[in-house]
């Protein structure tokens, strides 16, 4: 299939990141991991629970853009006055975002870029709730652009999410929840599963090297590509399709490419 | 006194320079904004804002009057970077205490229940526990766990804009979601509320509806009536969000992004002044309730 588009590839790739999850909450915030985690319902993992955005548990995802208020048919109750309590603190849920920065270690940051915490150069939204986030329940990332400004060297501006820099952990705190799963971008699927939660390469989108994505990359990656990167097939995208009936993925990656270059 | 109503300008004359002030809703929803903008409309500095912030805080930055911010995040949503709230951070403006949405709560129930600090895990191995000066503990149990103890976050006075109201305080918060307000409440020494809708006897209109009662009367200082008085923010089930008003409060911060220039706009010299630049009571009423 020559016209799957790379947003499409990355839902498909995302929608991977919630399998075998079990009973949980799946986030995903932005268009590609919020159709991934509808993705993942509707087909290997119907168990996910998921929320349609607000604050209403719906057993139908949500299909994105406008539509009609009341077109939701709530089965639970999921509100932000008790989601720390139900979902995040329990760990009962596993969130897909894409932070502005991550670096080597998964520490990622949404809060504030160069200047200091009294006067940050760029002021972006605050922490919000990545801190709470990382410490208590699964998270995976997805990033449209992949780049060196985003894939820092060094260490993230600001630490708004915990990541495996031993450094950064106070002794004696209790860690054992904090679970980077996956990292997909336009280029390809990274995981932390090298020594010391090393990220490693694990599948290239197609016509993508290794070489490219550590160039595109501020650190050090560790090749494990075990192939090219599955392509959706038409059960997905017809899936795909119908949760985004406004196409608001053509959006979600520049120029909106298609997934392999017709030769 | 069990009579609870005031005006706008009553409940913002016992407010005072220094305080801190919480104010209720989440970002662009069930926000203060007639309470907010009275605020802005008097003589009032050096604040100390706590709050899931929106436009109350970006206008309050904007209007040289927040000392103090302790926040989780500022945001209108679709307009994702308040950009009132960026040109006071970025020009190093305001002291901040930045914390974790789950955390901020906590910090509100620490202060309803009048204790310290209440533990927890999150904060650790971030940059939030070196930033803000927050200290931890040790579990005093076998697990020896070290967790942040999270500051109680005592407010001085709270706002609130509820759906409806008798006058002693007797509040119904509808809307599929009503956030962290009534915690909002129990955190705070006062607590003033304007609502959508006021009436003499709660129990002798809407009986049936007391599970809408979000927090106990004790919590509730001075009420007062200000149909329309979260706009631009949400208010479901009564209006959505003005979108059309948050583009062009973030327009107005482009260059030169003169508070003063535009303030009259945007705060207006009264509510019926204000809400007439915006179409009125009819077309606050027919804003659609948003969909994410």
């Amino acid at each position: 299939m020559t016209d799957v588009t790379l947003a499409e590839l990355c839902i498909f790739a995302c929608s991977e990141a919630f399998r075998n999850n079990g009973e949980i909450i799946a986030t995903g915030v932005g268009p590609v991991p919020r159709l991934a985690a509808s993705l993942a319902k509707l087909t290997h993992s119907p168990e996910l629970m998921m929320t349609d955005g607000e604050c209403y548990l719906v057993e139908q995802p949500v299909p994105l853009g406008p539509r009609k208020y009341d077109d939701r048919k709530a089965a639970g109750y999921l509100p932000f006055s008790r989601f720390f309590d139900a979902a995040v603190w329990t760990g009962r849920r596993h969130a897909m975002v894409t932070p502005t920065q991550i670096d080597r270690f998964g520490q990622i940051n949404l809060s504030q870029l160069g200047g200091t915490h009294q006067q940050p150069k760029t002021q972006m939204l605050g922490v919000r709730g990545f801190p709470g986030n990382t410490i208590y329940h699964p998270n995976s990332f997805f990033f449209p652009s992949h780049t060196t400004r985003v894939f820092v060297a060094g260490e993230v501006d600001m630490v708004s999410g915990v990541g495996y820099n031993p450094a950064k952990r106070v002794p004696g705190g209790n860690y054992s929840a904090v679970s980077l799963r996956s990292i997909v971008t336009n280029l390809c699927v990274m995981d932390f599963g090298g020594p010391d939660n090393a990220v490693r390469v694990v599948s290239l989108h197609p016509g993508v090297t290794f070489a490219q994505v550590q160039e595109a990359t501020g650190f050090d990656l560790i090749d494990a590509v075990a192939g090219e990167t599955a392509l959706p097939g038409a059960e997905e995208l017809a899936i795909i399709a119908s949760l985004d009936p406004h196409n608001i993925r053509a959006g979600a990656i520049k120029d909106n490419p298609l997934a392999r270059i017709p030769a | 006194m069990l009579d609870k109503r005031m005006t706008p300008a009553e409940i913002v004359g016992q407010l005072s320079d220094g305080m801190t002030l919480g104010i209720g809703g989440w970002g662009p929803r069930r926000k203060p904004m007639a309470l907010v903008r009275e605020v802005l409309r008097s003589d009032l500095k050096d604040l100390t804002i706590v709050a899931y912030g929106g436009a109350d805080v970006g206008m309050l930055c904007a209007a040289g009057k927040v000392k103090k911010l302790v926040f989780a995040f500022v945001s209108l949503d679709a307009i994702p970077l308040e950009p009132w709230f960026r040109k006071a951070r970025e020009a190093g403006q305001i002291e901040v205490l930045e914390l974790d949405e789950g955390m901020f709560q906590w910090g509100l129930k620490a202060a309803a229940f009048q204790l310290p600090f209440l533990p927890t895990r999150v904060g650790l191995g971030t940059d939030l526990a070196e930033l803000g000066g927050l200290k931890t503990v040790q579990s005093p149990y076998a697990d020896g766990e070290t967790l942040i103890a999270m500051p109680a976050l005592k407010l001085d006075a709270a706002l609130l804009h509820v759906n409806r109201s008798d006058w002693r305080g007797n509040i119904h918060a509808f809307g599929p979601d009503v956030y962290y307000d009534e915690w909002f409440a129990r955190a705070a020494a006062k607590t003033y509320v304007s609502c959508e809708e006021l009436v003499d006897k709660m129990e002798d209109h809407y009986a049936d509806q007391a599970q809408a009662n979000i927090v106990e009367r004790a919590f509730i200082s001075g009420v007062t009536h200000i149909p329309c008085g979260a706009h631009p923010s949400s208010m479901p089930p009564a209006y959505g969000w003005d979108m059309k008003a948050f583009k062009a409060y973030t327009d107005a911060a482009k260059d030169p992004g003169d508070w003063n220039a535009v303030k009259d706009r945007f705060v207006g010299a009264n509510e019926a002044d204000y809400l007439a630049g915006f179409g009125g009571k009819e077309a606050v009423a027919a804003l659609p309730l948003p969909i994410f």
